[in-house]
């Protein structure tokens, strides 16, 4: 917090607190600061939608600023009616309208996405591990080894089509162990990370907070 | 009308994107470029319909004063207060050229001290109960469970240093093990079975995609599957 306000960071504190209270139980102060956090939240990206994209973007494309030697892009109009439809929801006698961009969003993200996992998570997971399985020292290799087979052995007991059964249910098993270990492995990341996010919350409570509140009081 | 113009535009949207990654340029280079913009507007309207949304459901609740009326009270408060500090750094950033979060401005103040503690918190909370199901659910059943158990483990205690030092120290290792071994864990089998998950997924996504775009998925527009 670099412009540190002594309000700002009592408040800070205090609702921080506030959530924190719900590892005793479920209490109005957590119930208070959980609907501030919902109110604020949708009201902060509505705001930042609206300056990035509904400003920069679309007024500012339509109505470039004078002097600026910009051309107005009227194609962004388009944008603005499929948003204006979306809107319709709210109007139940039209509200099939609003049908319209969600069909655009969804077509366009199938379009996009189609393209790029096949791409980025499939064509190019495919090539990683297509390597030499022998390498420098007997650590590498064995990884290599285990990047190979687990990930066949994983694709295989992804694999629903045929009976898990004989040889193929055995490399299904195998999978499974890769997969477990994965999770255990992402698992962990995982925890590591809330315990990270938890430690900086306490440092600012003992620290920031403690200091800023002997300050005011 | 109201099933195959939003088939359409779904076709339309979605082959415009896909062949584009083929012909980056005229036709299908430029309109990507018109449909990515589009795609921006529309996400904020649907933010601000959402928001409209939930303005209007806790309004309900308050005015037929059911169960939590007085928290959906707060959350209109709050959302009218974030809007109104929000728009007037808008109103300021437009007026002086600068960016909207600048410090000083209410914005950032309300993003530094208000959003950013509450959505840390909420987040921080996670590790609890993360602890708390992982007592339940890590018990040494069976070899898969067990597998898990010891690869969180190990990737969790090679992540802190502090078994590390205590195995130096007493000379048992003359090396960081613990982190080593977590590093091998998330360079070869986490890798492999990230691998399968992400191929599976790709594969998923490209047939669920093609579905949308041929119009044999159809559920978005409110049609059956």
């Amino acid at each position: 917090m670099p412009d540190a306000s002594p309000i700002g960071i009592f408040i800070a504190g205090l609702l921080t607190l506030g959530i924190f209270s719900f590892l005793y139980k479920d209490n109005p102060v957590y119930k208070v600061c959980e609907a501030i956090f919902i109110g604020v939240s949708a009201a902060y990206w509505a705001v930042e939608y609206f300056y990035s994209a509904l400003y920069r973007k679309f007024w500012l494309g339509v109505f470039p600023p004078a002097g600026s030697g910009v051309e107005a892009d009227l194609l962004l109009w388009g944008g603005a009616i499929l948003g204006a439809l979306m809107l319709c929801r709210m109007i139940p006698k039209i509200n099939w309208l609003s049908r319209w961009p969600l069909a655009f969003i969804v077509g366009a993200t199938a379009g996009l996405y189609m393209m790029l996992f096949f791409v980025s998570n499939a064509m190019k997971q495919i090539e990683s591990t297509m390597q030499p399985l022998i390498q420098d020292s007997l650590l590498e290799t064995l990884g290599s080894f285990t990047i190979a087979i687990g990930t066949i052995t994983g694709l295989i007991y992804f694999f629903f089509s045929k009976e898990h059964k004989g040889i193929f249910g055995g490399a299904a098993k195998v999978g499974i162990w890769v997969l477990m270990v994965t999770f255990g492995a992402s698992f962990g990341y995982t925890v590591m990370s809330r315990m990270s996010l938890l430690i900086g919350r306490m440092d600012f409570l003992f620290n920031s907070w403690a200091t800023n509140f002997g300050q005011m009081f | 009308m109201k099933r195959e113009i939003p088939l359409l535009i779904t076709s339309i949207a979605g082959i415009v994107f896909a062949v584009s990654f083929f012909i980056p340029h005229w036709p299908f280079g430029d309109a990507e470029n018109i449909f990515g913009d589009w795609m921006s507007v529309v996400s904020a309207f649907a933010i601000w319909l959402g928001m409209f949304n939930l303005a209007e459901v806790s309004l309900r609740k308050v005015i037929r004063k059911s169960e939590g009326w007085n928290y959906a009270l707060i959350v209109i408060g709050s959302m009218l207060l974030m809007l109104v500090i929000g728009f007037s750094s808008v109103y300021h950033a437009i007026n002086t050229d600068t960016p909207h979060m600048d410090p000083g401005t209410g914005l950032k103040w309300m993003y530094d001290y208000v959003f950013s503690p509450l959505s840390a918190t909420m987040f921080a909370m996670l590790a609890f109960f993360v602890a708390s199901a992982s007592y339940r659910a890590f018990r040494a059943r069976s070899l898969e469970a067990t597998l898990l158990l010891v690869t969180a483990f190990f990737v969790m205690v090679g992540r802190v240093p502090l078994l590390d030092p205590i195995l130096v120290w007493a000379g048992i290792t003359d090396f960081a093990f613990f982190s080593a071994v977590a590093d091998w864990i998330m360079t070869y089998p986490n890798a492999a079975g990230q691998r399968a998950i992400m191929i599976g997924i790709a594969l998923g996504i490209t047939s669920s995609s093609l579905r949308i775009i041929l119009g044999i998925e159809r559920s978005h527009i409110g049609g059956d599957a």
